[in-house]
């Protein structure tokens, strides 16, 4: 388990620091390729988001220079990145892949985004070829504890976005979206986030009201909703059960009066504002009315660091899978890792053994000639016999070896007492075997 | 026999009355369906005793503890309905202790007060019985889900982070369980107060609406009356509404409690 990994995260380094070694989309494949182009770097994967940048690799001996590979890459010197870089080998270097598509790693512990990207950063190295065997088996596992991590635990469950948050207040209020109308004060980016959320969990129907008719027509035309003069936004309010203002006015908009009107016009059908606007839309003195509830931006923002604790506690419980996966995915890598170091030796033992055997019946039947096609075979089954006999110990006890962490003196061993020549074992023959695996 | 039946129901819903003492403070999914399957089971004994009582004779029905333990068993249907319905334990905290409180006075109870007036139409009591029962039980329900309306409305009005994860249903879900048991309540007591007052006129000749008992279960209807009217009008909800059922709820209660002194609706010890 020769696997290397170096990186950078929202935690070890500052955003300049980040920004620099962001590898855009287009130029990834061809850092994929120059890093296993690099000394001693057999496989390796480039992931690069806004929030971390990570070489993962599989070397030729477990130490390759990675440090080296980025300092040239990015032209930065030691000073200037190596405080900042992380390291992991072999066992913690899974744990980490583990837990970064777990999103355990995550600046939001949970989100769902880091998954696609490790997964688009996994398809790009794997389309320049420089992820084979070893990796490919280390993605494909980290995709599926991952999977186990978000069915599992409530890690990914709560929403954490304002927007989200937004839509579970919603249902907390009216249960279901289903038939719900929306109504929206002031055309802004945030807002129609908002509303495309709602809508996305069945809202019915949406407005659009803002100082530039042209722009609440613009924005109502993308939802296929009704755009609404500004000047009749106090008539047509109260068809909203859900309110998401944003407007840029120094004063508020909806005040105390404004919504005893709605109120009474909806016969108490509660209402609910989410005034993302600073300063506020919906006045303080509105919110305290019954059937009214009126979240700002603070009050959303809180919502959202709340459900973050939560999931910290979610958090500990995926830790915990994690760890779990990584001894197994150990224990079955060494398990089909030394048994294809063994195999090699095992057949070149064999193949040794047998041109002895067949040197030797060739030497005796040069002595007494040739021999009746009897004899010959009981030549033949004698000589079989005796090496199958004496072969059987070393072969189990290479096979049993094979699990253990010696493994690799033994084969030692017995490539030194039977004289193997070492390109029969060479990484050709491991080549071929795993190619033989993958297929 | 009836009264073993009922001690073991009262065992079980002993459980549900816990879940509530913790069903504020804290969420349990566990213990929610640990409540639940108790006070499953404790319909069970609850309804082998009341099919005793039942065929023990029609004398024993009139008994005010037998009425006591099918007013609970009612709203313990009550409750299994809205949950079957919203998939939610929430009225529980309230229901679970009121059910718990008659089916203990119901089961301790050593059958002394019966009803001792002489009726004549005496096959429109239990019919009288059950609907007025029915609309008490729905009347508990609308002020349970007034109060947990309230109790949510905080909630959400405080933005406290903890309305996301409560154990109460939404504001709309508990306005619909309030809603829907007071439509429904209302025609049962209404129809069961007119049967009982055919069985008053019929056996006394007169109606006496100084009587204690006739007095508050007028009064009772009337603030029913005004719940539905307001609800339907200008659809009062939150804490109006809750007042109102609040009102309501103790004119029932005393109501109810004026089988002890009532003239002609009396329960007198045997």
């Amino acid at each position: 388990m020769r696997y290397q990994l170096i990186g950078v995260n929202h935690n070890s380094a500052p955003l300049e620091l980040r920004e620099r070694l962001a590898i855009s989309e287009s130029r990834l494949p061809e850092a994929c390729r120059d890093l296993t182009a690099h000394p001693g770097i057999e496989e390796g994967m480039i992931l690069s988001t806004c929030n971390r940048v990570e070489l993962v690799t599989h070397t030729a001996n477990g130490s390759a220079d990675l440090r080296g590979f980025l300092h040239d890459h990015f032209h930065l010197t030691a000073e200037e990145l190596d405080a900042h870089l992380y390291e992991f080998r072999e066992k913690d270097a899974v744990r980490h892949i583990f837990r970064v598509a777990s999103s355990l790693d995550s600046m939001v512990v949970g989100e769902a985004q880091i998954l696609g990207q490790v997964k688009e950063a996994y398809a790009t190295a794997r389309a320049v070829g420089s992820v084979r065997g070893q990796l490919d088996q280390l993605f494909t596992r980290a995709f599926a504890v991952a999977k186990r991590v978000r069915t599992e635990t409530a890690v990914g469950s709560s929403s954490v976005s304002i927007a989200s948050v937004a839509v579970e207040l919603a249902k907390k209020i009216f249960g279901t979206l289903q038939g719900k109308n929306v109504f929206i004060v002031g055309a802004g980016k945030m807002s129609e986030l908002a509303a495309r959320h709602l809508m996305a969990h069945g809202c019915a129907s949406i407005f659009v009201s803002n100082r530039t008719y042209d722009r609440a027509i613009g924005l109502a035309h993308k939802f296929n909703g009704q755009a609404i003069k500004f000047d009749d936004l106090y008539d047509s309010c109260d068809r909203a059960d859900i309110v998401i203002t944003s407007t840029g006015a120094p004063h508020t908009i909806f005040r105390r009066e404004h919504g005893e009107q709605f109120l009474s016009r909806r016969k108490n059908r509660p209402m609910f504002f989410i005034d993302i606007a600073v300063p506020r839309d919906v006045s303080p003195e509105m919110a305290k009315l019954d059937g009214i509830f009126a979240y700002d931006i603070d009050d959303l923002q809180q919502a959202v660091s709340s459900h973050v604790a939560d999931r910290r506690k979610e958090a500990e419980r995926a830790e915990a899978i994690i760890a779990s996966e990584v001894e197994k995915f150990e224990t079955r890598f060494e398990d089909r890792l030394s048994t294809l170091d063994v195999v090699p030796t095992i057949v070149s033992l064999q193949d040794h053994l047998e041109t002895i055997r067949q040197a030797e019946i060739d030497r005796v039947r040069g002595r007494m000639g040739p021999l009746t096609p009897d004899q010959e075979m009981a030549v033949e089954a004698l000589t079989r016999g005796i090496i199958n006999k004496v072969m059987h110990t070393p072969i189990t006890t290479l096979k049993t070896a094979a699990r253990e962490a010696e493994a690799t003196t033994v084969i030692d061993v017995v490539r030194r007492l039977f004289n193997l020549r070492k390109e029969s074992v060479s990484p050709d023959a491991n080549r071929k075997n795993e190619a033989r695996k993958s297929d | 026999m009836a009264l073993l039946w009922l001690r073991f129901a009262l065992a079980c819903y002993f459980i549900g009355l816990i879940y509530a003492f913790f069903a504020l403070s804290r969420t349990s999914d566990l213990f929610s369906r640990i409540a639940l399957h108790a006070a499953s089971l404790g319909m069970v004994f609850h309804f082998v005793s009341l099919v005793e009582v039942f065929f023990a004779g029609h004398v024993v029905w009139a008994s005010v503890h037998n009425g006591e333990s099918l007013l609970a068993f009612f709203s313990m249907t009550f409750f299994m309905i809205i949950y079957a319905i919203y998939k939610t334990t929430a009225p529980g905290a309230v229901v679970f202790p009121i059910v718990f409180f008659l089916t203990f006075v119901a089961a301790v109870g050593q059958q002394p007060f019966v009803f001792t007036s002489s009726v004549s139409k005496v096959w429109l009591i239990p019919v009288h019985i059950a609907l007025i029962f029915t609309g008490y039980a729905a009347l508990l329900f609308s002020f349970v889900a007034s109060l947990l309306y309230l109790l949510q409305e905080r909630r959400l009005k405080a933005k406290k982070a903890s309305s996301l994860i409560s154990f109460l249903p939404a504001l709309e879900v508990i306005d619909q369980i309030g809603y829907r048991s007071l439509m429904l309540g209302f025609p049962f007591m209404t129809l069961g107060l007119l049967i009982g007052s055919l069985v008053a006129v019929s056996t006394y000749g007169h109606m006496d609406f100084l009587d204690p008992k006739i007095l508050l279960s007028i009064l009772m209807w009337f603030v029913y009356m005004v719940m539905v009217f307001t609800r339907w009008n200008s659809g009062w909800r939150g804490r109006r509404a809750a007042v109102l059922a609040t009102f309501a709820f103790v004119a029932a209660v005393v109501a109810w409690a004026a089988n002890y002194f009532s003239t002609i609706h009396r329960f007198a010890a045997s």
